[in-house]
C-alpha cells in the first residue's frame, strides 16, 4: 500500500513538468538548426537552450523519476511505511531550489557552458551551485533507500529482499558513487574558479573527472527501466519472471562494471595514455553482459506470458501477447530502440571504431535513442502503471496512451536514424547553425530536416503524455488495490547472501574505480604545469 | 504439478540460461581480443602518449609559435603538420598536405577545449589546452576536405570550420622546395 502518495506524485509531476519544458526546447533546437528553420541571428540563444535542455534531461528529470519510483518501490515491495518522510521532502525541496538556482543564470545567458561543463569555459557560479544542490537532494534519497532496507531487514532477518527493492538500492548506490566524479570536478576545480578564488584550471583533469560520472550516470538513468522490465512488465502482461537470481546478477553487474569504464569517452583525448583507454574499452564491453542477460530473461518471461495465454509454436506465441496492453507496447518499443542503440553503443566504446564517429551527430543520435527512446518510454509506462495507485483514480484514455507510445517510438526513430547517418558523414555536434548552401554540407540537409520533423512528433507525444496524466487526476475514483510486482517462476525462498546484500558489490565497485581511475587522476593532479586560464562565458 | 516436475523444469531453465550466459561471455571476450589485436598491430588506435605544453606561452616560443605552424616535408619524406585551435578558428585555417604520404598532425589549443574532425576520414581528435594531440594520417585521394571543430567552444563554435587540401605528391614536393611552412590559406 502506498502511504506517501503525495510525496511520490510531487516527484513525478516535477519530473514530467521539467521534462515537458526541456522537450519543447529540444524540438526548437532541432528546428532552428535544420534547413526548414530560419537562420538564428544570435547563436548564443541556441547554446542557452541547449544548456537548459541537457541540464534538465541529464540531471533533474531522470533523478526525480528514480527518486519517486524508488519511494514507491520501498513502500510497496517492502510493505512498510517510508522511514524518513521529512528527509524525503527535504531532498525534494533541495532539488526544486537547485533547479531554480541553476536555471536563472542559464536563462540570463550567464551559464551557456552545456551540461557537460567542459572547463576552461566557466559560467556563473550559481549554475554550478544549483547542480550541486540537485545532487545533494538526490543523495538524501540514496541514504533513505539504504535506511529503509535496513529497517526491513531487521524485521525480516534472513528473508530474501524483494527483487524490486534489491535493484532499487543497487541503483541508488550506483548513483551515489558515480556522482562523485562530477562532484570532485565541481568542488575542487570549477566552483573555486567560478567564484573568483582561482584563475586557472586543468582542463584535462576536469575531463577525466567528468568521464567518471558521464558514463555510469547512463546506467543510473537505466535502472528504473530495468526494474520495470523485470518486476512490472511480467505482472502487467500476465506472465512470470523467468529467473529471479539472473535478475539479481544483472543488477549486481551494473553496479560493479558500470563505473570503471568512463574513459571510453576520452579515446580521442590527449591527456590519457593508450593503456588506460584500452582497459576502459574492455570493461565497457563487459557492461554489455548484464544487458544481454536481461534481453534473454525478459524475452523468456514474455514468452511465458504468451504461452499461459495459449500461445503456440516456435514464434507463433508472439501473436498471443496482449498487444493492446500499453505495458506490452512500451516494452516492445523499448527493446527495439535498445537493440539499435546498444549496437551503436558497441561502436562508440570500441577502441578503434570510435574515431569515425567521435563528437559527431552520431553520438547525439545514439544517446537520444537509448535514453530518450528505450529508457524514457519505460518511464512513461511506469507512470501509467503507478498512476491509479497514486491518485486512486483510473486512467481511462487507453487509446490515447497507445497513440502516445506509438508516436514516441515513431518520433524517436525519425529523429535519431537520420541523426546517426549525418554523424557518419562527419557532421559535428553542438552547432547552432549549418551552412547547407556549402556543397559539402548540402547532402546532409534532407536528413537534418527529417530529424527536425521527428522532434515535433516527439513533442506531440510528450504533450499527450502530460494530458493523460492530468486527466487521470480528475477521472472517476477507483480502488486500484495494493501495488504488486511480478513473481518469478521459481520464487526464491532463500537467496545466497551474495545475491541478497550489496556490501561486497559496493566494495568491488569502489575498488575497481580506484584501480581504473586512481593512477590517471593522480598523474594529472600531481603532474602540474597544465592548468590554463579560465575563459568566462558571457564576459565577452 | 508435483514437486519433482518443478525441480526438473527449474533445472531446464537454469541450463538454457547458462548456455545463453556462455554465448554472451564469448561475444564479449571476442570483442576485447579483436580490439587488442588491431591495437597491437597498430592498424588503428587512439593516441598512445601524453605530451603537455603551456598554452599561455605557445605563441612566444616552442613548437607552436606562429612561424612554425603549417606543413613541413621531413628529410625522410614524411610530412608533419602543426596547427592550433583557438576561439573560433584554426591556424592555419587551410592545411595543405600531399596524397599517399604518411602524415603526422600535431595540434593543441590556445584557449578552451576544441576538436579537429576531417570529414570523410577517420581523423578525429580533441584539442585540450595544456596537452598536445597527435594523429597519424594518410590521404589516398586528392581534393578538399572540411575540417570542423567538433567540441563546443562557446558562442562562435558553429563558425569554426577549417579546410584540408590534399594535393598531388610531386606538386607538394615542388612547393616544399622553398622551405618554410606550407599552408593553403587564401588559395
Amino acid at each position: 500500500m502506498l502511504a506517501n502518495r503525495k510525496l511520490i506524485l510531487a516527484h513525478f509531476w516535477l519530473a514530467f513538468g521539467v521534462f515537458g519544458i526541456a522537450l519543447t526546447l529540444g524540438a526548437w533546437q532541432m528546428f532552428i538548426r535544420s534547413p526548414i528553420g530560419t537562420w538564428l541571428s544570435n547563436p548564443e540563444l541556441y547554446y542557452r537552450s541547449l544548456t537548459a535542455h541537457g541540464t534538465v534531461m541529464g540531471y533533474v528529470f531522470p533523478t526525480l523519476v528514480a527518486m519517486g519510483f524508488g519511494y514507491a518501490i520501498s513502500e510497496s515491495a517492502l510493505e512498510q511505511r517510508l522511514v524518513g518522510v521529512r528527509w524525503a521532502w527535504t531532498g525534494f525541496w533541495l532539488i526544486v531550489a537547485g533547479s531554480i538556482t541553476a536555471v536563472i543564470p542559464i536563462a540570463l545567458g550567464r551559464a551557456s557552458v552545456l551540461y557537460t561543463f567542459y572547463p576552461p569555459l566557466i559560467g556563473n557560479v550559481f549554475y554550478y551551485l544549483g547542480v550541486v544542490l540537485v545532487v545533494v537532494g538526490s543523495w538524501i534519497w540514496v541514504a533513505l533507500m539504504a535506511i529503509n532496507l535496513r529497517v526491513w531487514r531487521k524485521a525480516h532477518p534472513g528473508a530474501p529482499v524483494p527483487l524490486a527493492m534489491f535493484a532499487n538500492v543497487a541503483g541508488s548506490y550506483l548513483w551515489a558513487w558515480t556522482a562523485v566524479g562530477a562532484a570532485l570536478e565541481l568542488l575542487l576545480q570549477i566552483i573555486p574558479v567560478a567564484a573568483g578564488l582561482k584563475a586557472t584550471i586543468d582542463a584535462g583533469l576536469a575531463r577525466v573527472f567528468f568521464s567518471w560520472t558521464l558514463h555510469a550516470i547512463v546506467y543510473f538513468w537505466l535502472m528504473p527501466t530495468y526494474i520495470a522490465y523485470y518486476t512490472i512488465v511480467p505482472r502487467a502482461i500476465g506472465g512470470r519472471v523467468y529467473s529471479d537470481s539472473m535478475a539479481r546478477i544483472s543488477f549486481i553487474l551494473f553496479l560493479v562494471v558500470a563505473m570503471p569504464i568512463g574513459m571510453h569517452h576520452t579515446f580521442a583525448d590527449p591527456m590519457v595514455g593508450a593503456g588506460f583507454k584500452f582497459i576502459h574499452s574492455a570493461f565497457t564491453a563487459l557492461v554489455a553482459l548484464p544487458t544481454l542477460l536481461t534481453v534473454f530473461t525478459i524475452c523468456a518471461s514474455v514468452e511465458i506470458a504468451a504461452r499461459l495465454r495459449g500461445g503456440r509454436g516456435m514464434f507463433g506465441w508472439m501473436k498471443a501477447l496482449p498487444w493492446d496492453n500499453p505495458m506490452m507496447l512500451a516494452l516492445a518499443f523499448s527493446f527495439v530502440m535498445l537493440g539499435f542503440g546498444g549496437a551503436g553503443g558497441l561502436i562508440n566504446m570500441s577502441y578503434q571504431l570510435d574515431a569515425s564517429i567521435h563528437n559527431t551527430q552520431w553520438i547525439t543520435g545514439h544517446f537520444h535513442l537509448i535514453f530518450g527512446g528505450a529508457i524514457v518510454i519505460m518511464y512513461f509506462a511506469i507512470a501509467y502503471d503507478l498512476w491509479p495507485h497514486l491518485t486512486g483514480r483510473e486512467l481511462i484514455d487507453i487509446r490515447l496512451i497507445r497513440t502516445q507510445l506509438w508516436l514516441w517510438f515513431i518520433g524517436m526513430i525519425i529523429t535519431t536514424f537520420p541523426w546517426h547517418w549525418v554523424g557518419i558523414l562527419g557532421m559535428p555536434r553542438r552547432m547552432a547553425y549549418f551552412d547547407f548552401g556549402d556543397p559539402a554540407i548540402a547532402p546532409q540537409a534532407l536528413s537534418v530536416a527529417f530529424s527536425a520533423i521527428g522532434g515535433f512528433i516527439l513533442l506531440a507525444s510528450g504533450i499527450m503524455f502530460i494530458v493523460v496524466l492530468a486527466r487521470g487526476m480528475r477521472a472517476p475514483q477507483t480502488d486500484a488495490g495494493p501495488y504488486r510486482f511480478a513473481v518469478a517462476v521459481h520464487q526464491a525462498t532463500t537467496v545466497p547472501v551474495a545475491l541478497n546484500t550489496h556490501a561486497l558489490w559496493v566494495a568491488l565497485m569502489i575498488a575497481l574505480t580506484l584501480t581504473n581511475y586512481g593512477y590517471p587522476i593522480l598523474n594529472l593532479a600531481l603532474g602540474g604545469g597544465t592548468s590554463v586560464p579560465a575563459v568566462y562565458v558571457g564576459a565577452q | 504439478m508435483s514437486a519433482e516436475d518443478t525441480h526438473g523444469s527449474a533445472e531446464v531453465a537454469a541450463r538454457v540460461e547458462r548456455r545463453w550466459a556462455t554465448v554472451a561471455v564469448i561475444i564479449i571476450v571476442m570483442m576485447a581480443l579483436l580490439a587488442a589485436f588491431a591495437g597491437i598491430h597498430r592498424a588503428t588506435m587512439p593516441q598512445p602518449r601524453v605530451e603537455t605544453t603551456d598554452p599561455s606561452r605557445i605563441h612566444l616560443s616552442g613548437e607552436f609559435v606562429e612561424s612554425n605552424l603549417g606543413s613541413v616535408l621531413e628529410a625522410n619524406g614524411n610530412v608533419t603538420v602543426r596547427a592550433i585551435g583557438q576561439q573560433y578558428s584554426f591556424t592555419p585555417a587551410c592545411i595543405v598536405v600531399p596524397a599517399d604520404t604518411p602524415i603526422t598532425m600535431r595540434a593543441t589549443s590556445a584557449d578552451v577545449v576544441h576538436g579537429i574532425l576531417i570529414q570523410g576520414t577517420n581523423i578525429n581528435t580533441m584539442l585540450v589546452p595544456g596537452y598536445i594531440s597527435e594523429q597519424l594520417m594518410r590521404f589516398t585521394r586528392t581534393g578538399d576536405y572540411l575540417m570542423p571543430c567538433q567540441e563546443f567552444c562557446s558562442f562562435g563554435h558553429e563558425g569554426m570550420w577549417g579546410k584540408v587540401k590534399v594535393i598531388d605528391k610531386t606538386e607538394f614536393a615542388d612547393r616544399a622546395k622553398g622551405g618554410g611552412r606550407l599552408n593553403c590559406v587564401g588559395q
